[in-house]
């Protein structure tokens, strides 16, 4: 028992992505794909329809040739900590049959889809379009379904499903802790498929609470920033560039202002707290 | 032609008139049934809705009508609770619109869910923070309220009137109607002013996000307002279409003028709170996300400033006046035009508070989203209109709705 108390200290996992790094190749998606069993359809035009738990979005400076610029944005579920950080993520407190959860010892948001009855109000309040209804019922080509991760439930048609930062390796990482008689799980044992997929390590994943893990000071880097922080969801995912009109593109300002009158996302982030 | 199963003194058509109008009527709701099967069986992939779409068509539908169907509790409330004895000329009919539409409400709502088997999940595992649930409880003890009040209207048929048992539960239940009525004022203010929290509570879209009052945004009060304001206007509004399909006067025009007054004053003040809540959202609010009043209003096809002026405007100020003033109440053009526009004034505000929410972009590097509903949506929308005509047409033909209906008629 003392041992499992133990393993709910609170942590706020959380994700860095560095957009100078990022070249959109896309191996995150696909590595979320496989890790998750994100089910996909022969005709995948309309992305508005298509599963996909993390997506990567291409922007560029709007300037003409030679001066343009273009940046690639991978934009998984933002993990919101809510308006008072006390995990009323916008999802989580309009979802009216608790089917999303806001999970204390991790910060993680979870979703229940056998509890999910699909009235999609959490999508409706998600402003990253971070959640995904099953318009279908997953059908999986020949033979693909002997390589489905026995570790995650297939979600049936008529739920809404998200990105859950690989929640079931943390259960795993925390078990194998727990058998061989530890407290804390290791920065690298606990990493989503995202992050192991990248190529160029834009993507660092960890405890935003523990000095010990590469995020708790990447995510104070003044290249810090998260998307939509007006809003005040006070997501856990960050991001980093050194671009200025890329940092323009992640939340809306009224003429005459700029990114450079907000404070920087993890003091934001305690002001609102 | 007279039967034993019309109210005596009241003239009715042929069977076979009757019989071919409901031909019609059901030809239109099997359209609708088919669309409903096809839903069921085949889910959701049969809308036009997507994952910027969550919600869409049925929705607006559910706010719409329940908006519409304000006219119960509120003409309920006028009537058992204030004491305007006129009112109970039309009450019936209020009743039977009230039910019409709540019960259109609740099978919109079973539709419009990806699990519809899990539906008493709402009830099961609630969580007590979302509008939904609040939704859910009041919306349904709510119809169980209309029901009941529906009920002695039913049993005033003449056949049914004959049996002893029936004759004094009718007579019963209306004695203690009173009762029903504050029950209904009371959930009504909830899921009404839940349905408005729907939206005002959504705090990532600032399109719709309003401050407001401990754990309710401004909304929540808005609703229950414009639906008190414009539900009666929709219960003139079908009846007096109702007069024009019979060819026959059933309700006295004082009647439809007092309502119309009432609805008057009633639209008056809460355009006066919309018109500040606007303006607060657009100067404060908006602002402090990042958007400008206009960038909810350009750059797309459909939304352009256009549609707050006909809400706030031309479908709220300009009815309220119409309504307020003697002289436009007394002309039954002007009376019948001013609820006509109320109530368009408040399925357009359903509509954005639905619609224009999911369509407005939030990241810099999206666009605005445009949805367009497929026939199995309109059809299923469309499928509670015809009910609700099927329901009308029979209450009208066998039960004694409308008291005044053998005075206004003689002839008969």
């Amino acid at each position: 028992m003392t041992k499992q108390a133990q393993h709910t200290k609170t942590k706020r996992y959380g994700m860095v992505i560095d957009l100078d790094r990022c070249t959109g190749c896309g191996a995150c998606m696909v590595g979320c794909y496989a890790e998750n069993n994100v089910p996909f359809r022969k005709d995948e035009t309309d992305k508005m329809l298509s599963l996909n738990w993390l997506r990567v979005f291409k922007v560029d400076n709007g300037k003409p040739f030679p001066d343009t610029e273009v940046c690639y944005i991978p934009k998984p579920c933002m993990q919101c900590d809510g308006r008072h950080m006390e995990g009323h993520s916008p999802c989580v407190s309009v979802c009216p049959a608790v089917a999303t959860d806001y999970d204390e010892p991790t910060g993680v948001v979870s979703q229940i889809y056998t509890r999910c009855f699909g009235c999609r109000y959490c999508m409706a309040a998600c402003p990253y379009h971070a959640r995904k209804f099953n318009w279908w019922d997953p059908v999986w080509p020949a033979d693909m379904e002997k390589y489905l991760n026995p570790d995650v439930s297939v979600r049936m048609r008529g739920v809404v499903e998200k990105c859950s930062f690989c929640y079931h390796r943390y259960q795993k990482a925390r078990d194998k802790a727990y058998v061989e008689g530890r407290d804390e799980i290791a920065e690298n044992e606990y990493q989503p498929a995202c992050a192991e997929a990248c190529p160029t390590r834009a993507i660092t994943f960890g405890d935003l609470h523990n000095p010990e893990h590469e995020v708790y000071e990447l995510s104070r880097s003044k290249k810090a920033f998260r998307l939509l922080e007006k809003l005040n969801t006070n997501p856990k995912v960050y991001y980093l560039t050194s671009k200025s009109w890329v940092r323009r593109k992640a939340d809306n300002y009224l003429e005459g202002e700029s990114p450079a009158d907000r404070k920087p996302a993890h003091k934001a982030e305690t002001a609102s707290h | 032609m007279t039967t034993p199963a019309i109210p005596e003194g009241v003239k009715r058509c042929s069977t076979r008139k009757f019989a071919i109008w409901l031909a019609v009527v059901g030809a239109v709701l099997l359209w609708g049934v088919y669309a409903m099967f096809l839903v069921w069986y085949k889910g959701l992939n049969q809308t036009g809705m997507n994952d910027a779409y969550g919600f869409a068509l049925w929705i607006w539908a559910d706010l719409a009508v329940i908006a519409l169907g304000g006219g119960a509790f509120f003409s309920g409330f006028l009537t058992y609770i204030i004491g305007k004895k006129e009112l109970k000329n039309i009450i019936n009919y209020a009743v039977i619109i009230g039910f019409i539409c709540y019960s259109s409400a609740l099978l919109i709502l079973a539709l419009d869910i990806g699990q519809p088997l899990r539906g008493w999940f709402i009830f099961w595992h609630a969580n007590v923070h979302s509008m939904l649930t609040e939704v859910a409880f009041c919306l349904s003890v709510y119809f169980g309220v209309l029901t009941i009040e529906f009920i002695p209207v039913v049993l005033e048929n003449p056949k049914l009137d004959r049996v002893p048992f029936l004759h004094h539960l009718s007579h019963n239940l209306h004695e203690v109607m009173a009762v029903f009525a504050a029950t209904g004022v009371f959930l009504s203010f909830f899921h009404q002013g839940s349905l408005g929290g729907v939206a005002g509570v959504l705090y990532g879209r600032p399109f719709s996000f309003r401050e407001g009052l401990l754990i309710w945004p401004w909304t929540f009060f808005l609703f229950t307002w414009s639906a008190a304001a414009v539900g009666p206007c929709f219960t003139v509004m079908v009846t007096w279409l109702t007069e024009k399909v019979t060819g026959k006067k059933l309700v006295k025009q004082e009647v439809f003028q007092l309502l119309g007054k009432i609805s008057g004053w009633m639209l008056l003040t809460y355009m006066i709170a919309k018109i500040a809540d606007t303006w607060y959202w657009a100067v404060v609010t908006a602002p402090s996300k990042g958007f400008a009043l206009m960038d909810f209003y350009t750059n797309n096809p459909v939304y352009g400033i256009w549609i707050l002026i006909a809400e706030l405007v031309v479908c709220g100020l300009v009815p309220a006046f119409i309504l307020i003033s003697r002289k436009g109440r007394e002309n039954n053009t002007l009376l019948l035009t001013a609820m006509i526009l109320a109530v368009i004034g408040i399925c357009i505000n359903r509509w954005v508070m639905v619609l224009q929410v999911m369509a407005a972009p939030l990241l810099p590097f999206q666009e605005w989203y445009m949805y367009m509903p497929t026939w199995q949506e309109v059809a299923t929308t469309i499928l509670p209109v015809a009910y609700g005509i099927i329901l009308i047409s029979l209450a009208h033909r066998y039960l004694p709705v409308f008291p005044q209906e053998k005075e206004l008629n003689p002839g008969n």
